[in-house]
């Protein structure tokens, strides 16, 4: 591991590292998020969004309740999310706990739905409290049955006491139990970091220490992706991609829930880190109640009227 | 001499509970019968519909699942704060409309008691129409009427505040949740109506009222998928083939009447019938 040349594995090194990192104007942030939030769509470019935001969403369902029923299901809609039309494309993946990877990938496979990745939220979700090894075991067993995403998250506990090398030492050790099978999603928890500083040394702390992705939240905290925070992770691939080269994706999740919300984030992508980001392998949305309202609103813009939730399915 | 500068009122459309303006920004001229400048109400457009439709899709289960006497409470509670506030409503439909005080007087007794009597009808409505059916077993069989969810109501142009009752009381009697647009030449008293309602324990999106113009929102409430029924009563009888055309896309159910009665109340509600063991 070669973390990029910017840190060589020594607390001193990290702290170094993100002790070089500016600050963030949380005024500055909080206006051009608001800013953007006021951008005008027009039809054409709103149909783009839609089934772009779709092609992004996450599907999750991460409950205490959850079945094989209910992750199959999901999995179905993951697929054809509107039945009755097959131009709607598959969603980026289907997000589950780690018990329900086995069974979302051997559906996923079998109604044709190779293309959809599962992600399994690791290293003990949400909380992330949890012994070392028992976080490694639970990330090879998500890998072990398949799934293809791995969403850790990290110990805010420790980072917001300032231990930064245990988080780095744990995002480093959770890389390499994915290797080259998974994709590593880091969640911050940024409903509990406080401050916009903190997301941006999160943000550096987990890029540096090989994350392929940073997602903002559990959807378990509330305030989760708001639109600044988003902003403030948007800005970090951006200044790291001009350091290192490397694109690395982003994922706000919690909170998004109807297709305004979602193409204000597009507007962010696409003005903050370019449109170079705007496509799923580098940006998602984690959510369950969005897809919905994206496919309502797509069946507003063919038919002209608005559409109802009686013409979804109830998740 | 005073100095003190008027106080004019901002009459805006009434969703879920609160006093946005169209997001629109459109409004529109009220005169008087003189021709006299009276006011800008808001000219609703069709995101404000599917705003209010939003609101009363939402709103409708809790209603919906009001007893029947915490419903007749409420719509008593209506009446009774719109007693309170005679003197007003008095003033506002005679500014606009140019009658008599008298008769503006009796629109408003008339009102109160429309509303006291559909109050009244909350606990009685399934005892007239629904019915223990025999059948050949060892089973009861009811059949009760049920809510049909949202519907939109077109007020009656005049009499304005009176119409308005007649179009809100009987639908959220049953139920439903309403989304009505108010008279078009005369809004004043539907707008002063909306802060009775939010001063009245009724649940923030079981009565929206819009302003605005009836030929422009009667087919988007037509068309949206999402409202289960239609009162067309306040619409001009060239536009009901127009309405109902559009409405077969979404098999919605569209009635229009002359008076208050009970078969208003029935209109928009569903018979479910209950097939239950005896010995249970």
């Amino acid at each position: 591991m070669s973390y990029y040349g910017l840190v060589d594995g020594t607390e001193a090194s990290l702290k170094k590292y993100l002790a070089s990192l500016s600050g963030v104007d949380q005024v500055g942030a909080d206006a051009r998020a608001a800013m953007l939030a006021t951008r005008s769509i027009k039809a054409a470019s709103k149909r783009w969004a839609i089934d772009t935001a779709i092609s992004m969403v996450d599907l999750t369902t991460l409950e205490g309740a959850d079945t094989p029923g209910k992750v199959q299901a999901l999995c179905s809609k993951a697929v054809r999310p509107d039945p009755t039309d097959s131009s709607v494309p598959s969603v980026g993946a289907v997000c589950v706990y780690n018990d329900m990877v086995g069974i979302a990938r051997t559906h996923l496979d079998l109604i044709g739905g190779e293309h959809v990745g599962v992600a399994a939220v690791s290293t003990a979700f949400p909380s992330g409290r949890a012994s070392m090894p028992v976080k490694i075991q639970d990330t090879q067993d998500a890998i072990d049955a398949g799934a293809s995403e791995i969403d850790m998250v990290i110990d805010r506990g420790a980072f917001l006491s300032g231990r930064y090398i245990e988080v780095f030492d744990e995002i480093v050790k959770i890389r390499e139990v994915c290797g080259d099978k998974a994709h590593l999603k880091v969640i911050f928890e940024t409903g509990e970091l406080v401050t916009y500083d903190n997301v941006r040394k999160a943000s550096f702390l987990a890029m540096a220490a090989g994350a392929h992705f940073i997602k903002t939240s559990t959807g378990k905290v509330a305030p989760a992706a708001t639109a600044p925070v988003v902003l403030v992770m948007l800005e970090a691939v951006r200044d790291f991609y001009a350091m290192t080269k490397v694109r690395i994706g982003v994922k706000p999740a919690g909170g998004i829930r109807n297709t305004k919300d979602a193409i204000k984030q597009l507007v962010l992508v696409n003005e903050t880190a370019g449109p170079e980001w705007l496509k799923p392998s580098l940006f998602r949305i984690g959510a369950s109640a969005l897809l919905n309202d994206l496919l309502m609103q797509r069946m507003k813009m063919d038919d002209g009227y608005y559409a109802s939730p009686q013409y979804v399915t109830i998740d | 001499m005073s100095n003190r500068i008027d106080v004019k009122k901002t009459y805006k459309l009434f969703i879920n509970g609160a006093f946005p303006r169209t997001e629109s920004g459109r409004t529109y001229e009220v005169k008087n019968a003189k021709g006299v400048f009276i006011a800008h109400p808001c000219l609703a457009s069709r995101k404000d519909l599917k705003d209010a439709v939003v609101a009363a899709r939402a709103a409708q289960a809790g209603w919906n699942k009001a007893s029947a006497y915490n419903k007749g409470q409420i719509l008593y509670r209506i009446a009774e704060i719109l007693e309170g506030r005679r003197a007003q409503f008095v003033d506002e439909i005679v500014s606009v409309t140019g009658v008599t005080k008298a008769k503006a007087d009796k629109e408003l007794t008339d009102s109160v008691d429309r509303l006291v009597w559909y109050a009244g009808w909350t606990d009685k409505i399934s005892s007239l129409s629904g019915a223990l059916n025999p059948v050949a077993g060892p089973y009861y069989n009811f059949t009760i009427p049920e809510s049909m969810g949202v519907i939109a109501a077109i007020a009656p142009e005049a009499p304005s505040l009176l119409g308005l009752i007649d179009a809100i009381a009987p639908i959220i009697v049953g139920g439903n949740t309403v989304i009505v647009l108010a008279s078009t030449k005369a809004p004043l008293s539907a707008m002063s109506f909306a802060e009775v309602i939010a001063t009245s324990d009724v649940p923030a999106g079981v009565i929206n009222i819009l302003t605005g113009k009836k030929d422009e929102i009667a087919p988007w409430m037509a068309s949206h998928m999402d409202i289960d029924g239609f009162d067309i009563s306040g619409l001009g009888a060239k536009k009901h083939a127009e309405v109902k055309t559009v409405a077969t896309e979404n098999l919605k159910r569209i009635y229009s009447f002359k008076s208050a009665d009970p078969a208003r109340i029935l209109a928009f509600m569903e018979n479910k019938t209950v097939w239950h063991p005896i010995g249970l």
